[in-house]
């Protein structure tokens, strides 16, 4: 533990990084992925293809041949991303979308289809529905699921370590060859830094299920 | 290009073949009660009893076995040959003339891959019986480990776009730019604590710095100058070498703390093969194809 003491303001900052990276990157991904499932289940056959090909072409690729593809194919495209911070954003959250999209599309589902015939029945839109009626109802079924995909984008973040951004991980492979006796010492600060993100967040989100659950 | 070190590498095995063979001759004969010949590590036939009892060397000889710990993914030193699975370079030719002077032959290594970061941990966990990584040599890690060695005195250099736009000759001329390296190795604690002026941008692996150099994300990469070498022979239109080395690296065999014995034994092996020609041998087969051969450097029995 000594040279995560000697080296706190680093280790601190590594934190600050991993934490800021993944919330980033979650909130793109909430987004990102609540729309993916809105084209889902829209009754607009093209936006429902998009979704699905979108979905099976993410998901179903390694998380860091994506984050090559941001930090060294586009460039090739002549898309180059100013920081390669915003390349891990892009990586993490555009992975992440995916299986949020189909989080949340297992919410939709839930809800019973009676409600949404009613609101079509008052004269509401797709989107009106959607937004005011389906999702509402949705999202609070699916903050379970959301929460592992919370943490397991996290702890995916450390991927970032082998693609130029100095987060917790990273420190630590630092860190460790200063000081290789403390291999060990070091590896298992960063392990708690995960923790500490992880296990707050599954506290809060344990709250917030407890709050907006559905009453059946 | 390929065809001579393989020629070359037929032919050593070829021999050690031979000698093998002359070995197990020599060894009947020897069972009588004629005096054992005078020690000569380069020339003597290695086998279990040749070496002190309970000693690693004596260990290894009689299991016919080593693991050995290499990169497999440095051109020159380590490189992974996909399609014979084994790593091919400098570090890989010098970790055979010692598993030789044991009498085991290339069948009886298994290779492990070992990164700049889990070195340590391996050989102190028993993982690998040495480590022949680009491995520098420096105090803190003897604090853990021991090193045999050194066997090669790299310098850390700087590899640019070809032409050098930037017009960077040494480590001052990074002040202001961003140059690419390793995290967790040395050159990029050397570029931290004393160039502190140098942007850092640190991957996992140097083949991404290179990327990133030909990308145009980063001014340079910088590090051992062997490992450099090999990025641009891989590449020689897009990089080019300032050829200008600023530090000492000493690459020694990394192995168990307060084994002397086989520490010993090894820097025997590797004197014997600075005067016997092998080393130069090994260089000229592979890293030589990207640098001149250096002279042999002192062995550091501290």
């Amino acid at each position: 533990m000594q040279a995560i003491l000697e080296n706190r303001e680093l280790f601190w900052s590594g934190f600050v990084t991993t934490l800021s990276l993944s919330v980033v990157a979650a909130l793109l991904a909430f987004v990102l992925g609540t729309l993916l499932a809105a084209f889902r289940v829209s009754p607009f056959p093209p936006l429902q293809g998009l979704a699905v090909v979108y979905v099976e072409a993410v998901r179903n690729t390694p998380l860091t041949v994506v984050w090559f593809f941001m930090v060294f194919a586009l460039p090739l495209l002549g898309l180059g991303l100013p920081t390669f911070f915003i390349a891990g954003v892009l990586a993490l959250g555009l992975y992440t979308a995916a299986f949020v999209c189909e989080a949340v599309r297992s919410g939709i589902n839930a809800v019973s289809a009676g409600q949404a015939e009613a609101a079509r029945a008052i004269g509401l839109t797709f989107t009106q529905t959607l937004r005011f009626v389906v999702l509402p109802q949705a999202l609070r079924t699916v903050v379970p699921p959301l929460g592992n995909q919370w943490i397991a984008l996290t702890k995916n973040s450390s991927i970032g370590a082998a693609f130029a951004i100095t987060e917790i991980t990273a420190v630590a492979q630092r860190l460790s060859n200063t000081n290789p006796a403390q291999v060990v010492q070091i590896f298992l600060g960063a392990a708690l830094a995960y923790l500490a993100i992880t296990l707050t967040s599954g506290g809060l989100l344990g709250v917030l299920e407890r709050r907006v659950a559905v009453l059946r | 290009m390929t065809a001579r070190p393989r020629t070359r590498a037929l032919a050593l095995a070829g021999a050690a073949a031979l000698t093998m063979a002359l070995t197990a001759c020599a060894s009947e004969a020897g069972n009588g009660d004629t005096a054992a010949p005078a020690e000569d590590p380069g020339a003597e036939a290695p086998a279990a009893g040749d070496f002190p009892e309970g000693s690693t060397m004596a260990e290894l000889a009689e299991a016919g076995e080593v693991t050995i710990g290499t990169k497999f993914d440095q051109p020159g030193f380590g490189l992974l040959n996909p399609s014979t699975n084994t790593p091919e370079g400098f570090d890989v030719e010098i970790a055979k003339i010692i598993a030789a002077e044991l009498g085991i032959d290339e069948d009886g290594i298994t290779w492990t891959e070992t990164v700049s970061a889990n070195r340590e941990p391996f050989i102190q966990e028993g993982r690998v019986d040495y480590v022949v990584a680009t491995y520098t040599i420096n105090d803190e890690r003897k604090e853990i480990i021991d090193f045999a060695g050194p066997y090669y005195i790299a310098g850390q250099d700087i590899m640019v776009a070809a032409g050098n736009p930037l017009g960077i000759e040494g480590p001052e001329d990074l002040a202001g730019t961003t140059t690419c390296s390793v995290e967790g190795s040395t050159p990029a604690e050397n570029i931290r604590t004393n160039y502190p002026d140098a942007e850092l941008t640190l991957f996992d692996v140097y083949s991404k710095c290179a990327e990133a150099l030909k990308n145009g994300q980063v001014d340079s990469v910088t590090t051992d100058n062997v490992i450099l070498l090999g990025l641009v022979a891989q590449d020689p239109e897009a990089f080019e070498l300032v050829e200008n080395p600023f530090t000492e690296e000493p690459y020694g065999i990394g192995l168990a703390k307060g084994d002397d014995d086989f520490r010993t034994f090894i820097n025997d092996v590797l004197e014997a093969s600075f005067e016997d020609g092998r080393w130069a041998e090994a260089w000229d087969a592979t890293a030589g194809q990207f640098a001149e051969t250096p002279e042999p450097p002192q062995v550091d029995r501290y």
